[in-house]
């Protein structure tokens, strides 16, 4: 394909026409309910998140306001299943900035955590899921490293309480939606 | 003065991959007479599992903060996700009667209750806040005057500001005075306060990496002779990373990523073989031999 060809292709995207079908004018309701993202109709489409952004500096296609806009409109399975979504670094540079005071980076999670309900979660969680489930922490640290630990003369790392871990996994429903992450939609 | 007293939170990635931060942060603090007691049965803070289910995070913050709170102790993170993370969920369950009534109904299922009775603090605010720079600069033994350095703080330690209250997140200066009262050199550089990147890899590595490559850019392009973090994960990005990032763009930097206490270590006279200084990925020993 020729560059002039994706660039084309790139300004249809941005002029798409939105059918009424895809739209959920519940969502921002339902995406304010959330801790965090309580000011999502206030974003006024200024730009200073995207303009701030260090991850949009250097990606094509990652634009804050975007997914911002996107969430207010309703579009729903499109912000979900957009692999944008993911690219957030939760630097926390555009809450700062925000002159509404929107906490976008909080809105983006809390996106985030709909999409995994909706089982678009990438691997990478399920990983970092599991290694907490198996030893408390986020990683698996290796026996090499443990016994590295013991010759550096650091105090051994405490046995984690993977009773209570797993219970809290249980209780906040997130065992499920890991086991439900595992199939279905997930892409990235 | 408060006692300096803490309980030691060290997270996932420092004993997985960062060993040598760990080193030399407990050889500084203990010059500086900080006790630091190891955390009993604790687990990961929570941060990583954040954009999957903001709950989980919350419960396994939570659990934590019960822990001390049972030890009677303020906890110390060496890491600026756990203490960003510790600190808001624990300002937001001081705050939030709601919010604390719901998390403490999770919590009942591990026989824990949040009763909101001690604080988190960074490595950074311990040794701003409670040593202080006096103090500090009375261990100073050997004064760094022939080095000059570029900092990267860490965007959680200071971001969002209104929930993390430390230092100004546009014009930092606590790093910096930290690094002079070695007698060391801070230098300014361009877009010194933009995030390393790391959080990203893992779902795109082509991004973070060249985040990472125009900070080292910028740090190179004012002479500095070694990049000061106070971050495993920024670490990983400056040093475990810089090879890759020298191969990605065919550029050569061999830019030396010394963690805070290990430069405080310096100047304090503790030797490079007891703050770990060989297990940095890129070479500090030209940096150290201008000591």
């Amino acid at each position: 394909m020729s560059e002039k060809k994706e660039t084309e292709e790139k300004k249809t995207e941005q002029r798409t026409v939105l059918k009424i079908a895809e739209i959920d004018p519940k969502f921002k309701y339902e995406v304010s309910k959330i801790l965090g993202a309580e000011k999502i109709m206030l974003c006024f489409q200024c730009g200073t998140c995207t303009a701030d952004c260090p991850v949009a500096r250097f990606s094509d296609s990652y634009r804050p306001r975007q997914i911002l806009r996107m969430a207010q409109l309703g579009l729903k399975d499109r912000v979900l299943s957009s692999d944008q979504l993911w690219l957030c670094a939760a630097c926390y540079t555009c809450v700062d900035h925000c002159p509404q005071d929107v906490e976008i980076s909080s809105v983006i999670r809390a996106l985030r955590n709909i999409a995994v309900k909706e089982g678009y979660m990438p691997p990478v969680f399920k990983e970092l899921a599991g290694a907490i489930l198996e030893t408390g922490l986020a990683y698996k640290i290796p026996e090499l490293r443990l016994k590295r630990r013991q010759e550096a003369g650091l105090p051994a790392l405490p046995k984690a309480d993977l009773e209570s871990v797993s219970r809290l996994f249980n209780q906040t429903g997130f065992s499920k939606l890991v086991e439900k992450g595992g199939n279905s939609n997930a892409r990235t | 003065m408060p006692e300096l007293k803490y309980l030691l939170f060290l997270g996932c990635a420092i004993p997985y991959r960062v060993a040598s931060y760990e080193i030399s942060a407990r050889k500084v603090a203990a010059k500086l007479g900080v006790e630091l007691v190891e955390m009993p049965d604790y687990n990961c803070c929570g941060l990583p599992l954040d954009p999957a289910s903001h709950d989980v995070m919350l419960t396994l913050a939570a659990r934590n903060l019960c822990i001390a709170e049972k030890q009677g102790l303020n906890i110390m993170t060496l890491c600026p996700g756990c203490a960003g993370t510790l600190r808001k969920v624990n300002k937001m369950l001081k705050e939030d009667k709601h919010e604390r009534e719901r998390v403490n109904g999770l919590l009942k299922e591990v026989g824990l209750e949040f009763k909101g009775t001690i604080q988190v603090k960074h490595l950074m605010q311990v040794l701003a806040e409670d040593v202080g720079l006096e103090k500090i600069k009375e261990t100073v033994k050997k004064p760094l005057t022939k080095i000059s350095v570029a900092e990267h703080n860490g965007c959680h330690v200071v971001r969002p500001q209104k929930h993390i209250g430390f230092d100004d997140p546009e014009n930092p200066k606590i790093l910096k005075s930290l690094i002079e009262v070695t007698g060391a050199r801070c230098l300014d550089y361009l877009d010194e306060t933009e995030c390393c990147g790391a959080p990203v890899i893992g779902v795109n590595d082509k991004i973070p990496l060249s985040l990472a490559r125009d900070k080292l850019s910028h740090m190179k392009a004012v002479n500095a002779q070694a990049v000061i973090t106070v971050c495993p994960f920024c670490h990983m990005m400056f040093d475990t990373n810089q090879s890759r990032i020298e191969r990605m763009f065919n550029e050569t930097y061999g830019m030396p990523v010394l963690h805070y206490p290990q430069l405080l270590g310096l100047a304090m006279g503790f030797s490079p073989e007891e703050l770990a200084l060989k297990e940095l990925r890129v070479d500090a020993s030209k940096v150290v031999s201008l000591i």
